[in-house]
């Protein structure tokens, strides 16, 4: 069997969507959507699971935490106050609990510093994204204003075609590929 | 499609379509700098190559060429150093507050607010370095495993934190804009011709680290750029209280006060919002962008700066009403001579310039003219750096022993490295002007039909 990559181009995005609802229902599968900007809904109709962003961000917060307070601990308390404890302008390092309060700012920052951070290259990871990556997008137009809908198709594609003519597509380009 | 209503004022102007979006943006990069901003670089390089010889000055020389004296060791570095780390304010509040507020209007002024922000905190950052005197040194400020015994970082002290909060401020900062621009920078990439500048493709193809728009892709980058604005929220209110710690955890009168954290927060998106006006009244002429930056958000940064100027206000004289009030009368005195003593001018010049005159922005006419909101922000910024000054040399220079009471003066060299990083700071924004997507076009597209102004008008007929 020969397959077919269509490459379906819209010129506006709520078209794009429905589109994407009209595909979705007729159980025929999109490969990819590209577009300039993002589109409100898009994810949901093409059925994706929410991103975990969010969360390796919580996760990457509590290590910087977890680093603030043993670098703090480590060096104020255990370090420093072991060889000098001082009590300067009320702030005692004898014991980690009595010098907390003049630890929260730091405390903060290693927090937003590492889940920023940490969150921010996860998310290049996970897109793949690196100075010298080469761009995959199949058209240039669609970073400036045209969305393209990529689909692969084996066998007859001219319902597929139909379909996308008849929901809004403006043009339509192919690409064989050969057999694995 | 989010519908906005109809008397809500258009944030787009003109029949723009997806494309000339594109167009505009990406113009400024891909044409010739035009003459003025040939001389606007010509100018700032002066300045700023000035400065770097002022700088080697003071390190080759030290501390000694400026005109800090024992009564007043603290002075004009660190009231240029809270300046900009004040300036740097507006940009990551434009960015991530009024994106946690959903507020449109910021997409076409938070690119260049936040790169506003980076250059800020980059020229606030030379000044604590140069005060050192052996600024080769500086990473003894950070708590690096070491071959001194079990010499540390002093974790109590608010000036280490400071070194924490401006870094990650900094760094963070850095990360949500670039995190922003890749999209806008896969767009000059396609764009750019492989025959005509091949150098310039491999630039922007090497900035926009392949980016290719899949939707996977963008439901990641809404996510990671809500959540860093999230992250920057407290991060942003957190650095500038932070710095009003470096003064308020001293025990000197006129220092000495609980106020401070949120009284320089106001006052920093202050600063910031009027040099952000400052930069963008000029650029939008220079690079053309009036359709993008228009009236309507000079407007809302006024409103801005008008809340804030009068909560800074409130601030002084709580100040002053705490002074009198606290009984006690060294604290009573320093109030007394920042107002009425040899530096009274400086108090006249701040109180003038940040509490009455943005007070005209009550007044529509006024808030909604170029001119006007030009010359105030010019004021403002003044009246800001005048701020500083008051808080930090007028409290120092009639300290606790009237034998040492003392005058400050800046020398030549004080000036030179003050005029030096304007020059810097104004080198990078031009550069960033004639290089970079100056307008987020990616997150501008989500909003044009909604806010753009032909769209407006036919979703209404």
């Amino acid at each position: 069997m020969n397959k077919k990559i269509l490459y379906a181009i819209f010129d506006d995005e709520e078209i794009l969507l429905e589109s994407v609802k009209e595909l979705r229902s007729k159980e025929i599968e999109i490969q990819e959507v590209y577009s300039p900007f993002p589109i409100h809904g898009l994810d949901h109709a093409l059925g994706f699971k929410e991103t975990r962003m969010a969360i390796t961000a919580f996760i990457y917060g509590c290590l910087g935490l977890t680093f603030g307070g043993l670098l703090l601990y480590y060096i104020m308390i255990s370090g420093i106050g072991k060889s000098w404890p001082m009590n300067i302008g009320g702030k005692p390092n004898f014991t980690f609990y009595q010098n907390i309060p003049s630890f929260v700012p730091i405390l903060f920052e290693c927090t937003v510093l590492f889940a920023g951070h940490l969150m921010s290259l996860t998310y290049l990871f996970r897109n793949k994204l690196y100075p010298g990556a080469s761009t995959k997008s199949p058209d240039p137009r669609t970073t400036d204003d045209k969305f393209l809908m990529e689909l692969v198709v084996q066998g007859s594609d001219l319902e597929v075609k139909q379909l996308l003519k008849s929901t809004g597509a403006s043009e339509i380009n192919e690409k064989e590929i050969e057999d694995e | 499609m989010h519908k906005e209503s109809e008397i809500r004022d258009p944030l787009i102007l003109g029949n723009k379509t997806y494309h000339d979006i594109t167009r505009d943006i990406a113009r400024p990069v891909e044409g010739k700098a035009n003459k003025y901003w040939w001389i606007l670089f010509g100018l700032s390089l002066v300045l700023f190559l000035w400065g770097i010889g002022c700088i080697a000055y003071t390190i080759g020389t030290g501390i000694g060429v400026w005109g800090l004296n024992k009564t007043v060791n603290w002075a004009w570095d660190i009231t240029n150093f809270v300046w900009w780390i004040g300036i740097g304010h507006a940009g990551t509040l434009i960015s991530a507050v009024l994106l946690l507020f959903r507020q449109k209007w910021r997409m076409g002024i938070n690119r260049s607010a936040e790169a506003m922000t980076i250059f800020g905190v980059v020229q606030a950052g030379l000044f604590p370095l140069i005060h050192m005197g052996r600024p080769w040194l500086a990473y003894w400020v950070f708590p690096i495993p070491n071959a001194f015994g079990s010499l540390w970082q002093n974790f109590n002290s608010p000036l280490l934190w400071d070194v924490f909060a401006i870094s990650t401020y900094l760094t963070v900062s850095t990360v949500f804009w670039y995190i922003g621009l890749i999209p806008d920078f896969a767009m000059i990439r396609d764009r750019m011709s492989k025959t005509i500048s091949p150098m310039k493709k491999k630039l922007y193809t090497l900035l926009a680290f392949g980016w290719s728009g899949r939707a996977k892709h963008w439901q990641r980058f809404e996510e990671v750029s809500l959540v860093l604005a999230g992250l920057a929220t407290p991060l942003v209110f957190s650095v500038h209280s932070i710095v009003s710690m470096d003064f308020a955890t001293s025990v000197i009168p006129g220092w000495h006060t609980t106020i401070f954290p949120p009284y320089f927060v106001l006052g920093a998106l202050f600063s910031g919002f009027a040099m952000v006006e400052t930069l963008l009244i000029i650029m939008r002429k220079v690079v053309n962008m009036e359709a993008y930056i228009t009236i309507k958000h000079i407007e809302y940064m006024n409103i801005i700066i008008l809340f804030t100027g009068s909560m800074v206000g409130t601030a002084y004289i709580t100040e002053l009403f705490m002074a009198w009030y606290s009984g006690v009368e060294f604290e009573q005195y320093a109030f007394l001579n920042r107002a009425t003593g040899p530096y009274w001018w400086a108090y006249v010049s701040m109180m003038s310039c940040n509490v009455i005159i943005p007070q005209l922005y009550w007044f529509k006419k006024i808030r909604t003219s170029f001119i006007a909101t030009f010359i105030l922000s010019i004021f403002v910024n003044i009246g800001m750096w005048f701020e500083r000054f008051v808080i930090i040399v007028t409290s120092l220079h009639r300290d606790f022993l009237p034998s040492a009471w003392t005058m400050f003066s800046p020398t030549f060299v004080d000036i030179g490295i003050f005029l030096g990083t304007i020059g810097f700071f104004f080198v990078l924004f031009l550069l960033y002007s004639r290089t970079f997507p100056v307008v987020a076009q990616a997150e501008l597209k989500t909003i044009l039909k909604s806010s753009g102004s032909e769209y407006k008008t036919r979703n209404h007929e």
